[in-house]
């Protein structure tokens, strides 16, 4: 098969994707959550009031049309108005992405470049104590719950020891970093576990390799292999992996967000979900989705471009 | 009986479970497992933890010869409340499992062995269910059965089979083309009977490496869908008690936290570390990853 219509063939996947994406939001929130009326308007409503709420919101149209508009929302990301704020939506998410993004990338990029260095460091001392050593603890790490790390690094760093803000934000660019150091620490801390192993993996897969004998045959040292080498091939699923992570990164760091008061996409979620917005929820749920569809679409791309062997199949 | 199992050239399982009886660590974990297993009934018989509402001591009594985990707001021990949550803890990863184990072996091995159209659909769904981040489907799943320890069992049950159902079908695509199974149709098998007699069998090994990982997952889920609000209510769990721990810790209370993370980490570690072990022995091929 050809690159061009491989690469036409993914293409035109993401339309029964998006399609499908939205087929379960809408089951979940518009069919099986039943009729929002009553936790809008309680329990005293009048059939007057009820029905120009229906009206009011478009739930009294049939459900093909309503799912037409969930469909073209994923594309126009025009979500409506929040039930709680009655802000626009696209507005509240336009807000709340600077926030997410601040604390999100440099915490990705620098626990991706920590989990690298240690996982090529481990991969140097394959089948050894050290080797074995970093696993198990990577394992442990990876069996304390998350909210652990940040309750215990916000009481011990920000409470008792006073070295960060405890809660709180500013926008701009200088006066946010006080705000952010400790949960981007709390950040790498947490993807450390999985990261490592999965990096060291990707390294010894390549670490077999007859080209990797073939170095070692010629005489060059174990870092020059490892750093010029290895590091050089495993680059592939790396990449892949970096790519696939991004929307994630948009959703940003409920959790974190939440403990710390910074006002990103992850503080909006749960906002909604406390408060039963609806509208929110469906419009974040959606707008990952098709994030999580492009990219993945971009990491197959660029996995095809790199490894003609993908083709093939 | 036991000359004949001497008799018989060793099966898969009986050499994947000699490999995994020379691994001490993997051993000591199934222990671990089944010590946990063992408190969680017991803690549903009401015989661990049973009194765990009763007031026993001082509101915030700190650890002591006692109360070994001190005790909450409410002057209730904290030991007992985190046997309780073994009991919640183990139901979860449990129930979940049963719900998402049959539904990932079912369309995995109905979408590898059939092929074709069928093959294209169930792929198109578990693709699709994958694109919505997890939390997403989890609040949504949530948010429509209400509160509670049976919408986290749905929830985590219907948003961990898919990574199954992936594996599944990807195997049985590889073993259906094999000679035992073309065989088994040269004798008159239908397809019920080598789909069930002769190629699920052969693919049981990945159904246990993701029983143990994904039990550890939904017991950590459980943790984070409490804090959230949405999860367990009204009998102590592990995530309750976690969240509790916020306003407690500013006060100097960390013995809730403590109990519950401690008895957390031991059953989520042992099925971590059996998964692992459970992996190298049952899929020699993956050794070391």
């Amino acid at each position: 098969m050809g690159i061009h219509i491989y690469i036409l063939r993914r293409l035109l996947y993401i339309i029964p994707l998006i399609l499908g994406v939205c087929l379960i939001i809408f089951l979940l929130f518009n069919v099986m959550a039943g009729d929002p009326t009553h936790l809008l308007l309680g329990k005293h409503a009048t059939v007057e009031q009820v029905r120009e709420l229906r009206a009011e919101l478009g739930i009294d149209r049939p459900w093909f049309i309503q799912y037409f508009d969930l469909v073209k929302s994923s594309f126009t990301f025009n979500f409506g108005r929040s039930w709680s704020t009655k802000q626009q939506i696209s507005s509240m998410i336009f807000q709340g992405i600077g926030p997410s993004l601040t604390l999100t990338v440099p915490a990705f990029t620098l626990g991706t470049i920590i989990s690298i260095i240690l996982s090529l460091f481990v991969a140097f001392y394959r089948g050894k104590f050290l080797d074995k050593m970093i696993v198990f603890i990577c394992v442990a790490m990876m069996s304390i719950s998350s909210l652990v790390y940040i309750l215990f690094g916000q009481w011990a760093f920000a409470f008792k020891l006073g070295w960060f803000e405890i809660s709180g934000y500013e926008n701009g660019f200088p006066d946010c970093i006080a705000y952010i150091i400790l949960p981007i620490i709390i950040w790498i801390m947490l993807t450390l576990g999985p990261d490592v192993r999965f990096y060291r993996t990707v390294m010894l897969d390549e670490i077999f390799q007859d080209y990797v004998r073939t170095a070692r045959a010629k005489g060059l040292s174990e870092p020059v292999i490892l750093f010029k080498h290895v590091l050089k091939n495993a680059l592939i699923p790396i990449i892949t992996y970096v790519v696939i992570s991004i929307p994630f990164l948009i959703l940003g760091a409920l959790l974190l967000e939440s403990f710390f008061s910074i006002p990103g996409l992850g503080g909006i979620v749960l906002k909604a979900l406390n408060s039963n917005d609806f509208p929110v929820l469906r419009a974040m749920s959606i707008l990952t989705s098709v994030l999580v569809i492009l990219f993945n679409l971009v990491s197959d791309i660029l996995y095809t471009i790199v490894d003609p062997r993908v083709r093939l199949q | 009986m036991f000359e004949s199992t001497l008799e018989k050239p060793k099966s898969l399982w009986l050499d994947a479970f000699g490999r995994l009886a020379k691994d001490k660590v993997a051993l000591l974990s199934l222990l671990i497992i089944v010590a946990y297993f063992i408190a969680a009934i017991l803690a549903a018989l009401g015989i661990l933890g049973g009194t765990w509402e009763q007031e026993v001591g001082p509101s915030y009594h700190p650890p002591s010869r006692e109360f070994w985990f001190g005790t909450d707001i409410f002057g209730r021990d904290v030991l007992q409340k985190v046997f309780q949550g073994i009991k919640v803890a183990v139901s979860v990863g449990f129930v979940s499992a049963m719900i998402s184990i049959p539904i990932g072996i079912f369309l995995g091995a109905l979408a590898g062995y059939f092929g074709g159209i069928i093959d294209e659909i169930i792929v198109w769904f578990y693709t699709t269910v994958s694109s919505i981040p997890r939390i997403m489907l989890l609040m949504g799943i949530s948010l429509i059965m209400g509160k509670g320890l049976f919408a986290v069992y749905w929830a985590l049950g219907l948003t961990t089979w898919v990574t199954l159902c992936r594996l599944i079908r990807g195997e049985v695509i590889k073993h259906k083309e094999r000679e035992y199974v073309q065989a088994a149709g040269a004798i008159g098998g239908g397809h019920l009977r080598k789909l069930f007699r002769h190629i699920l069998p052969n693919v049981m090994h990945i159904v246990i490496i993701q029983f143990s990982l994904q039990f550890q997952l939904a017991i950590k889920s459980e943790v984070i869908l409490s804090y959230l609000g949405i999860g367990v209510q009204g009998m102590p769990s592990w995530g309750t008690m976690i969240d509790d721990a916020k306003l407690e810790l500013a006060r100097g209370v960390w013995w809730q936290l403590a109990g519950a993370t401690l008895f957390m980490f031991g059953i989520v570690l042992a099925f971590n570390i059996l998964g692992d072990a459970l992996r190298d022995a049952l899929d020699p091929k993956l050794k070391g990853k």
